[in-house]
C-alpha cells in the first residue's frame, strides 16, 4: 500500500534497530504516550528488535482506558433510557463500568433493549438527532486532543443549526498534564517520551518545550508506523546518550510546530480546560476538557441530571500502575487468568489500544519461548 | 433466585458474564465458542458433533454422507458481489465441500417480515436459483414463515444441505499434524469490507466486492487428483484467524503463518487502515484453508490455481509442534506474535 508500505519495510527496520544498538551505551526507559503506538509496537514486535538496554513502557494514552468508571456508569444509565439514542465510537461499548447499576457495559444495555449505536464521526450523531427529533441523542465524547476538534464541531454545528435534542457526555483528556503527573511521581522511571503524533497534528508541540526543560526529558513527536516508532526511539536514545532534553519532531510529514490553528480555535471556543479524573490514575488538575459555559446546554450530565457520584474499581486491577509505566501487564496477578479481553477487570484489557489487551492479543508468550517454526514460503 | 445466590461461591472479581444473549455470541469469536462449549455441545454431544467440523459426517446404510445447516441474517440484504440468496446457497454448499462431500441437496426455510416488498423476495429467490444451478445442487424441500412487521429484518434464510463422500480420505480438524503445509485459496477480507462499507454507507474509490462463491469444484479437483487432504476449513465469520485457531485447538498443534504470504487486496488493506480493522478477522465467503502434507503442497497449489475461485492459492505457513492451540504470525518485520481469537466482532477504533 502506497505511503504505508514504505514505513513497514523490514530492511529499513533492521537498519534502524542496528543504528539504535550502535549508539546505546546504557539502559534507558522510554514511554510511548499513545495507545495507538503501543498497539503498533506489540503488533509488529518492535520491542523485540530493540537492544536489551531499551525498555519501552506504555503510557496512559488510550482514551478508552482512562475514561473514569463513574462516567462509564453514567453512560450506561443514559443509554438505558427509552427516550435516548446513545452514540459512541466502537471500542467504548465493551468497557466495563463498576457493575453497580443496570448493566455491565454498553453492549449489555443494547442487549437489554437500549438504542446504542456505533458511529464513525460525531457528526453522524448530529445527523441522527436531526432524523429523530422525538429522541434525545447523546454522543460519548471521549479522547485526547485528537478527537476533540471533531467532537467540538458536532456541538458547534448542533448549536448553529438549532438541533436541541443533541448532547455530549464529555470525558476529554489532555496529554501534557498527564506527562507532568507521571514525571513528578516519586515512582517515575520514565527518562524519555515518544509524544503522540496525531495529538501534535492538532496541537503542535510548543506546549511540550517547558516540560522537556523542567524535567530534563527528551520528547520526540512520533508517528505510528514501525519505522516512525524506530526512528522516534533512535532520536530519543540519541538525545539521552548526548545528555540533551529537547522537543524534536519525527512525524514531520504530519505535524507542524504550531499544529492546526483552525482545530485549536474550535476546541477553545466549545471547550474549556477542567480538572479531570483519569481511570486507574486519579485526579489530575487542569487535565481535561469540559464544555464552555456558552455550550453548557449540550452537556448530557446536566440534561439528564447526573450529578456527583463516585464508584469503586476492582481492587485486583492495577491499571493505574500499568498506565504510569510502573508495571507491565503480565506482572498483574489477574492478567490472562481472571482478566482477559472477554472478561476484562479493567479498561486496559478492553480496547485494542489498551496495553493489557495488546499484550494479551499479541504476546501471550514470548517469541523466544517458541520452538523454531518453519515459517511460510520464504 | 436470591436463595441460590447465597450459596454461590463468591468471586471477588466482577464477572462480566451477561445474562442476556449479546451480538458477540454469534460473532464467530471466543464468546460464540463459550456458548458452544458451555451449552450446546454438552446438551447434544455425540461423536459426529464433537468432531467440530463444518458439517457432520455420517455413515448411513453403507453410504458416507455429510450434513450441515446454516442461517443467514445478513444486513444489508444486497451488497456488492452478492446478496442473502447467494450466501444462503454458497455458505451451505461450502460447508459440505469442506467435509470433502459432493453437495447434492439443500433445504431452505424462509422467515419473511410482514411488509417486505415482493420484488425483493423475487430477487433473492432468483439469486438462490442461479446460485444453486452454478453449484450443482437441487433445492428439494423448504418452508416459509412470515413474522409481524418489526420482528424480523426483511428476510432470514436457513438452509441445510446433504452431500455424499465418495472417497476414503479422512478430512477432519483432528487429522491435522505437524509437518502439514497450510494453503490459502486466495486473498482475504473482501466479504467483510463489502458488507461493512454498504452497511455504514462508506464509499471507496472502487467498490470492494464480496468473494461469495461455491468451493466444491477446486475441492473435487484435489480429491480427483488423489491429494491426501488432512483438513479443509472455509474462513467465514471470524476470518482466517478464527478458522486456524479452531483447527489448532481441535488438533493440539500450532499453526505458524507468515503475514507477508497472506494475500490482501490493496483496496481491502486500505479500508482496514482507515477503519482500524485487521483483515485476519474479516469474514470471507469464498475462501478456504487446506492442510496437506508438505510433499503434496506444490501439487495442491498448482491444482487450486486452475480455478478462478482459487486462482491465487498460496502457501501461508506450516503446522508445527505446540504450544497447542496457538496460531502464530511472523510479522512483516520478521518478529513473531500470537494471533488471538476475538471476543466477538471487531470494533472500529476511536483513533
Amino acid at each position: 500500500m502506497k505511503y504505508l508500505d514504505e514505513y513497514r519495510d523490514p530492511e529499513a527496520a533492521r537498519q534502524y534497530a542496528a543504528s539504535i544498538r550502535r549508539i546505546v551505551t546504557r539502559p534507558w526507559t522510554i514511554m510511548e504516550i499513545c495507545g495507538g503506538q503501543t498497539h503498533s509496537i506489540v503488533k509488529y514486535g518492535i520491542d523485540e528488535l530493540l537492544p536489551r538496554e531499551i525498555t519501552l513502557v506504555h503510557g496512559p494514552g488510550c482514551p478508552v482506558c482512562v475514561t473514569p468508571v463513574e462516567l462509564i456508569d453514567k453512560s450506561l444509565q443514559i443509554a438505558a433510557r427509552p427516550d435516548v439514542i446513545f452514540c459512541s465510537f466502537g471500542d467504548m461499548l465493551r468497557v466495563p463500568g463498576s457493575n453497580s447499576g443496570v448493566a455491565s457495559d454498553l453492549f449489555s444495555v443494547k442487549a437489554a433493549g437500549g438504542d446504542v449505536r456505533i458511529v464513525y464521526s460525531p457528526m453522524d450523531a448530529v445527523q441522527i438527532a436531526r432524523q429523530n427529533p422525538d429522541k434525545q441523542v447523546v454522543f460519548f465524547a471521549v479522547g485526547f486532543e485528537t478527537t476533540a476538534p471533531a467532537n467540538a464541531m458536532s456541538v458547534y454545528a448542533a448549536k448553529q443549526s438549532g438541533v436541541t435534542n443533541y448532547s455530549v457526555l464529555v470525558s476529554h483528556v489532555l496529554v501534557p498534564p498527564a506527562m507532568e503527573a507521571i514525571l513528578s511521581s516519586p515512582a517515575n522511571c520514565v527518562q524519555g517520551f515518544l509524544a503522540a503524533g496525531h495529538v501534535c497534528t492538532v496541537m503542535g508541540y510548543t506546549e511540550y518545550a517547558p516540560i522537556a526543560v523542567r524535567y530534563r526529558v527528551p520528547i520526540v513527536v512520533t508517528g505510528f508506523e514501525p519505522l516512525d516508532l524506530l526512528q522516534g526511539v533512535y532520536m530519543c536514545v540519541l538525545q539521552l546518550e548526548q545528555g540533551r532534553s529537547e522537543v524534536e519532531n519525527q512525524y514531520a510529514r504530519s505535524v507542524r510546530r504550531e499544529g492546526n490553528r483552525h482545530a485549536q480555535d474550535l476546541i477553545a471556543r466549545v471547550f474549556r480546560v477542567v480538572d479531570r479524573k483519569w481511570r486507574g490514575i486519579g485526579g489530575i488538575p487542569q487535565s481535561g476538557l469540559g464544555l464552555a459555559d456558552e455550550y453548557a446546554e449540550f452537556d448530557a450530565q446536566n440534561r439528564f441530571g447526573l450529578g456527583d457520584y463516585s464508584a469503586q474499581e476492582d481492587s485486583e486491577c492495577i491499571s493505574g500502575l500499568i498506565m504510569q509505566g510502573a508495571r507491565k501487564p503480565h506482572e498483574c496477578s489477574a492478567y490472562g487468568k481472571r482478566c482477559t479481553p472477554d472478561h476484562p477487570l479493567g479498561a486496559p484489557m478492553v480496547s485494542s489500544e489498551g496495553a493489557c489487551a495488546a499484550y494479551y492479543r499479541y504476546r501471550r508468550l514470548r517469541t523466544a519461548d517458541l520452538p523454531q517454526a518453519g515459517g511460510g514460503s520464504e | 433466585m436470591s436463595e441460590v445466590k447465597e450459596f454461590r461461591l463468591q468471586c471477588p472479581a466482577p464477572v462480566n458474564d451477561s445474562e442476556r444473549v449479546q451480538l458477540a455470541h454469534g460473532g464467530g469469536g471466543r464468546r460464540m465458542h463459550e456458548l458452544l462449549e458451555s451449552l450446546l455441545l454438552p446438551s447434544f454431544g455425540n461423536e459426529a458433533l464433537l468432531e467440530r467440523h463444518d458439517g457432520a459426517t455420517l455413515k448411513i446404510a453403507g453410504a458416507k454422507l455429510a450434513f450441515t445447516t446454516d442461517s443467514y441474517v445478513v444486513r444489508p440484504l444486497f451488497f456488492p458481489g452478492g446478496d442473502i440468496g447467494t450466501l444462503a446457497i454458497n455458505g451451505t454448499v461450502n460447508d459440505l465441500a469442506m467435509c470433502g462431500a459432493r453437495p447434492l441437496y439443500l433445504s431452505s426455510a424462509l422467515i419473511l417480515e410482514e411488509g417486505l416488498p415482493m420484488e425483493i423476495l423475487r430477487r433473492v429467490v432468483e439469486s438462490m436459483r442461479v446460485s444453486a444451478i452454478a453449484a450443482g445442487v437441487q433445492l428439494v424441500t423448504g418452508d416459509t414463515k412470515v413474522v409481524d412487521k418489526g420482528k424480523g429484518d426483511g428476510i432470514f434464510i436457513n438452509t441445510a444441505g446433504i452431500g455424499v463422500i465418495e472417497h476414503d480420505i479422512l478430512i477432519s480438524p483432528k487429522n491435522v499434524r505437524p509437518g502439514d503445509t497450510i494453503i490459502l485459496s486466495g486473498d482475504i477480507g473482501r466479504h467483510g469490507i463489502a458488507i461493512m462499507a454498504t452497511r455504514e454507507g462508506l464509499s471507496f474509490e472502487s467498490a470492494i466486492e464480496s468473494d461469495c462463491a461455491p468451493l466444491w469444484e477446486p475441492v473435487q479437483a484435489l480429491l480427483d487428483a488423489g491429494v491426501e487432504i488432512h483438513c479443509l476449513r472455509d474462513l467465514t465469520r471470524g476470518g482466517i484467524s478464527s478458522g486456524l485457531i479452531e483447527i489448532a485447538e481441535a488438533s493440539g498443534v500450532r499453526c505458524a503463518i507468515t503475514q507477508a504470504d497472506v494475500p490482501v487486496l490493496e483496496e481491502v488493506a486500505g479500508a482496514c487502515e482507515i477503519l482500524g480493522l485487521d483483515p485476519l478477522y474479516l469474514a470471507n465467503e469464498g475462501r478456504f484453508a487446506a492442510f496437506v502434507p508438505n510433499d503434496e503442497a506444490d501439487r495442491t497449489v498448482q491444482i487450486l490455481r486452475q480455478f478462478a475461485v482459487s486462482g491465487d492459492a498460496v502457501r501461508i505457513g506450516n503446522v508445527v509442534d505446540g504450544p497447542a492451540g496457538l496460531v502464530t504470525l511472523r510479522t512483516e518485520l520478521g518478529t513473531e506474535r500470537v494471533v488471538d481469537m476475538l471476543s466477538g466482532e471487531q470494533l472500529p477504533r476511536i483513533c
